[in-house]
């Protein structure tokens, strides 16, 4: 995919902030000393006023973000992933989550493409963690329209969202003037009979890519792009149990209660289908380029491809 | 401080109390201890201080509170029930099953502006109201009640940095310093002393204060709203059970309801005081 755009869904994210603050004047900004890494930077500069930097101190600015929301702001609170959704999860947990605030977090640096950075930063158990707080909606956006989409659907849904975006560039897939971002509806990316592919964030490019490979060898796989992890758009998910049989899962993220495992609970208990998981197994990961990382994890349209023709036997 | 307002606060104080009892003895659980030592102060605010009206209780420029130190909501419940914020009655389900009034503070009961109880936590909200005051250029205020053993959490000291570094005089915490926590003293169990001199080196103003004294808070609370351009924090001396001669100064009181007999003598205790006032 050479002749494709990429941009890190983080860029969208800073740069959807800053386009957005003057259309919703209660929107304000947190960060906890990553703003040049989150990309809110880019907010920071659209709009000083709106900006506030907690300092390296997670668990206040989620408490911080409470208050605002509380008070009638609409506040995004970033950091990485780890530590937004790590570090500050009890906070998250007790005093946006029970409340039902309406505070937006939006985590960057999420899964295994932080690379080089190694093992303490890169979050794979941030999707399990958010998606067990009633009430919380989580988003993992695949790319730069996408993200964009996303980050205005949070501000328009009254409640707390955690947004999960990357480090790496990541391919722009969905085109800008037909794209249509509606929260808890999962996306058909590519038709297919024999199995299904459900795929978040950033592997649903290798998704796509990995059923066009096996279009080549006569397997019609179906592809969804799962951006709303939670709700999640169970119809979608069981329709294709019915229609396909078998379900292989494809998430930057553990293999232990992220999406696998929300679409596993979801064919469970209403249409029982096997469910086969691609993510981190249950170790951590290590320093390296993201690229070669996701490869070495088997997060790519090669082993997507070997997954598949394994379950179906071929 | 008028000596008839005094006077009328202090009875207002012993119902509170006695609602603190009657919440706890019918939870069979909950903080009396920590509920007794705030009565005063939150009798103060909510009678004599703070901007709020019960019949609208989301008014958007009230005064908001945050009782960082959550596990006291018997003292907050009875307080606001007082006020008229719901029926006293309520007190008497406290914590018991599809009951309006939780263990800890919710913010879907009218007049609790934030939940908390996980201690820490209180004080971030806080500041996030009070910064919130500041972008709207509202004029309410933000008070937040902290525990001394609380303090103990790295959590404050973050919000405690925050609130000085953007200036937010329109926040002021309150510790209640009555020098007992679940496993001790607080200066046996890891000791958060000097408390004042941590605050002023985070950039507050403190003042000090006598958490029974009606006058002395009113001298404090008058300082404090004469400071701007930091947050001000009051650090209360107060007594663990104040008001209950046998939980006086007693830990074991920190998290333990009174039996039908403890509480008949406690209640009897409360009247007197009540009737002394009166007479």
């Amino acid at each position: 995919m050479a002749d494709v755009k990429k941009k890190a869904t983080r860029e969208s994210y800073g740069e959807a902030l800053a386009a957005l603050a003057d259309k919703y004047e209660n929107l304000v900004v947190l960060d906890a000393d990553l703003a040049a890494a989150t990309k809110t930077g880019i907010f920071k500069k659209a709009c000083p006023e709106r900006f506030f930097d907690c300092g390296i101190a997670e668990a206040n600015m989620m408490g911080v973000a409470a208050g605002l929301a509380a008070s009638g702001m609409i506040p995004f609170a970033s950091s990485f992933a780890m530590f937004a959704a790590g570090r500050a999860f009890e906070i998250v947990r007790n005093s946006i989550g029970y409340p039902g605030l309406n505070v937006k977090i939006g985590a960057t640096h999420a899964g295994i493409s932080v690379g080089e950075d190694g093992a303490t930063h890169q979050c794979n158990e941030d999707i399990a963690l958010m998606r067990t707080i009633p009430g919380m909606t989580v988003i993992c956006p695949s790319d730069d329209v996408e993200a964009k989409a996303a980050v205005e659907a949070a501000i328009l849904h009254n409640g707390p969202v955690y947004m999960r975006f990357g480090r790496l560039a990541a391919p722009i897939l969905n085109d800008p003037e037909t794209y249509k971002f509606e929260l808890g509806k999962g996306i058909t990316v590519r038709e297919g009979s024999d199995i299904t592919i459900v795929a978040t964030g950033l592997m649903v490019g290798e998704a796509a890519e990995a059923a066009e490979m096996l279009a080549a060898e006569g397997i019609s796989a179906r592809v969804l792009n799962i951006h709303t992890i939670k709700p999640l758009d169970e119809e979608l998910i069981l329709k294709a149990a019915k229609e396909t049989g078998r379900i292989v899962t494809v998430e930057e993220h553990s293999i232990i209660g992220g999406l696998g495992s929300a679409v596993a609970d979801c064919v469970t208990e209403n249409y029982p289908v096997p469910v086969t998981k691609i993510g981190v197994n249950d170790e951590f990961g290590h320093s390296g380029p993201a690229v070669d990382l996701l490869k070495e994890f088997g997060l790519c349209a090669d082993n997507i491809v070997a997954t598949v023709k394994k379950v179906l036997g071929k | 401080m008028d000596v008839t307002i005094k006077k009328q606060l202090q009875k207002t104080a012993c119902n509170i109390r006695m609602g603190v009892l009657t919440g706890t003895f019918h939870a069979k659980s909950g903080h009396p201890g920590g509920s007794l030592s705030i009565s005063d102060l939150l009798t103060y605010l909510y009678f004599a201080k703070m901007h709020v009206d019960p019949k609208n209780p989301n008014m958007e420029d009230r005064d908001r509170l945050v009782l960082s130190k959550g596990h006291c909501a018997p003292a907050l419940y009875s307080a606001l029930a007082e006020r008229g914020f719901f029926d006293k009655e309520e007190l008497t389900h406290l914590r018991h099953i599809g009951a309006l009034l939780q263990g800890h503070p919710c913010i879907h009961i009218d007049g609790v502006d934030m939940s908390s109880g996980s201690l820490g936590q209180g004080i971030s909200a806080a500041c996030g109201m009070a910064l919130a005051g500041k972008l709207k250029s509202a004029p309410y205020h933000v008070y937040t009640i902290l525990g001394d053993g609380e303090i103990q959490e790295g959590q404050v000291w973050e919000a405690a940095m925050f609130a000085a570094h953007y200036g937010l005089d329109n926040l002021t915490a309150i510790v209640d310093n009555n020098g007992l926590q679940i496993d001790g003293k607080i200066t046996d169990v890891c000791s958060p002393e000097p408390i004042d001199e941590k605050f002023r080196a985070f950039g507050w103003h403190v003042i000090i204060m006598d958490a029974h004294d009606f006058d002395d808070i009113e001298r404090a609370f008058n300082e404090a709203e004469s400071i701007t351009g930091k947050p001000v924090a009051i650090i209360q001396k107060s007594t663990k059970g104040k008001g209950v001669s046998f939980m006086e100064n007693q830990v074991s009181w920190h998290g333990a309801a009174p039996n039908a007999e403890q509480y008949e003598q406690a209640m009897a205790e409360l009247r007197q005081q009540l009737a002394e006032l009166e007479a």
